[in-house]
């Protein structure tokens, strides 16, 4: 099954205007897709938090924004990317629990459930990649 | 197979595009597949013509076999939309691709006058329309079944717009009184549907009754308890009734836990329960 | 930068969320408030999401924050007009927001109030 990538786009996350920005971005996209407003609001929700951890723990970096089309149906996937300083206990990040120190926040867990599709490479000194799609 | 050879067929569909045009469409016409009823003569001209010049636009390149670049997608956004409607004119799959496999004929008469006698170029030939058609005619139906499925998918959905109307008991309380069994994906229309309606008649309270459920799997329960937890968020309550005992085994059975959500035998004792929240006593009239 | 406003109304302060806030924003905007409502000394606190179509971790934190601290000056904080497919997705994520008081309107989230501070008093005169 082949995807085709219908219109793609990069957006720097350097600094909290960028993240929300990267919000209304997303926002425009899945409007304009016509998703359901549950599913606008739970994909620009993890977009942020996504965004949010690559600028506060990641020193910053981008996201790959792409409007896929695999001739069924159509989605949006993001690729965050940063050269920071990666994630030393990845099933620890991804469990739920709520931080009130705030050291790595919520676990990447519940970002998790608000998407079909999640993937996250990191290696510790080198940076970390998150993929995420929801589709139509 | 690779082959050597530049294929004839983009030739055959560029410089006899009016006779095949006219071969295809009486072959369609005369068989017995066809949907007279369903597609008009004319209608059938101007899809089949349109077809071939897009087909003749689409091999012009020499690609007749990747159908994933950029070339075919005209050909395969006009077989969507035509998937598409025949869908909804209630044609069936195999009519649908039929229309595609039908050009298979014509298209080989010709491709065996212009081999002649070269009987390994004809069966090369032979195998790239062949394969070209199949996948085209296989695209269709593809197509065909996912549109169906979201034309299901819409009844469906207004269906559940009908059958599970949100009521409003009392001046700030509500009733969903959940009927049949519950799916996944109908269960989640129909809480979302719930919290809009609180939020649009602010609504404080909101009575959800599963006496007419039948059973309740771990997803159906794990729905419910969201919905609650929402509401709670928005600044409402939700009370679930109707919880029979075998529903209430099996939830515990599941580990499902309602924690502090309050639950009650019936919808009766629910209303009670939600009157005494708000401060309100039913009295009979002394006479 | 710009600042969010707060609006004394009566006893209470009136915080309405009109915009997608920046991180630093709503950080101003927590520090701001508690300022406030000690320099007020409010009886109560009510903070209007009618507006907002996204409620991330870093707003549901400072939400909580911003209950925690009124509570420790003696108030408390009502969060009214969450949008549906807000609390969805907070369920969802997986945030718990437990602390905070909610109501589906400004208009409900002062009927709180005040039952809150009646209890309150109540309790005080036992």
């Amino acid at each position: 099954m082949t995807i085709n990538i219908l219109r793609s786009e990069t957006i720097p996350l350097r600094t909290d205007e960028d993240v929300v920005r990267a919000r209304r971005i997303v926002r425009d996209w899945t409007i304009s897709m016509k998703f359901s407003l549950v599913d606008q609001t739970k994909l620009v929700t993890a977009v942020s938090e996504l965004a949010r951890n690559t600028v506060d723990h990641g020193g910053g970096g981008s996201a790959l924004l792409e409007m896929l089309d695999d001739t069924i149906r159509r989605g949006i996937r993001l690729t965050f990317e940063d050269q920071g300083p990666g994630i030393p206990d990845i099933v620890l990040a991804m469990t739920d629990g709520y931080s009130s120190r705030g050291s790595l926040g919520l676990g990447l867990g519940g970002t998790k459930r608000l998407v079909n599709e999640f993937n996250l490479f990191s290696e510790p000194g080198k940076g970390t990649r998150v993929t995420i799609a929801r589709w139509k | 197979m690779t082959t050597n050879r530049i294929s004839k067929i983009p030739d055959i569909l560029s410089s006899l595009e009016k006779p095949l045009l006219d071969d295809w469409i009486k072959a369609q016409l005369d068989s017995f597949t066809l949907r007279k009823d369903l597609i008009s003569s004319t209608d059938l001209r101007r899809d089949s013509a349109e077809f071939l010049t897009l087909l003749k636009r689409a091999t012009a390149t020499g690609n007749l076999l990747d159908l994933n670049t950029p070339e075919w997608i005209p050909v395969k956004d006009f077989l969507s939309g035509i998937s598409r409607s025949r869908a909804n004119q209630g044609f069936t799959p195999t009519e649908t691709a039929t229309f595609i496999f039908s050009l298979k004929q014509p298209l080989f008469a010709r491709l065996q006058e212009e081999c002649g006698q070269d009987t390994s170029a004809l069966a090369e030939e032979f195998w790239i329309g062949t394969t070209l058609l199949d996948r085209l005619g296989l695209f269709t139906a593809e197509t065909f079944l996912s549109s169906r499925e979201e034309v299901i998918k819409q009844q469906q959905f207004e269906m559940l717009e009908l059958s599970t109307p949100v009521v409003t008991l009392w001046s700030g309380i509500l009733a969903l009184p959940l009927i049949g069994t519950l799916d996944s994906s109908r269960t989640q229309v129909v809480m979302e549907n719930l919290l809009q309606t609180i939020v649009d008649t602010s609504s404080e309270y909101a009575i959800i009754d599963i006496t007419g459920v039948p059973t309740v799997d771990t997803l159906v329960a794990q729905h419910l308890l969201k919905t609650v937890a929402a509401a709670r968020l928005m600044g409402a309550q939700c009370i679930i009734s109707g919880i029979r005992p075998q529903i209430a085994q099996t939830m515990v059975h599941l580990g499902v836990a309602f924690g502090d959500v309050v639950t009650k035998a019936s919808l009766a004792d629910a209303l009670s329960y939600t009157f005494k929240q708000m401060g309100i006593t039913v009295n009979r009239k002394q006479n | 930068m710009d600042k969010i406003p707060i609006i004394k109304m009566g006893d209470f302060l009136l915080v309405s969320i009109q915009v997608d806030m920046h991180d630093r924003l709503a950080m101003a905007l927590q520090d701001d408030l508690t300022i406030r409502v000690a320099k007020e000394r409010s009886k109560g606190v009510l903070i209007d999401i009618s507006s907002l179509d996204v409620v991330d971790s870093f707003i549901g934190r400072m939400l909580d924050n911003i209950a925690a601290m009124t509570r420790a000056l003696g108030t408390e904080t009502v969060v009214v007009g969450m949008q549906p497919a807000v609390a969805i997705t907070i369920v969802e994520l997986g945030l718990s927001l437990e602390n905070i008081y909610t109501a589906l309107n400004v208009d409900k989230g002062m009927a709180l109030l005040e039952a809150r501070m009646q209890a309150s008093v109540d309790a005080n005169d036992d």
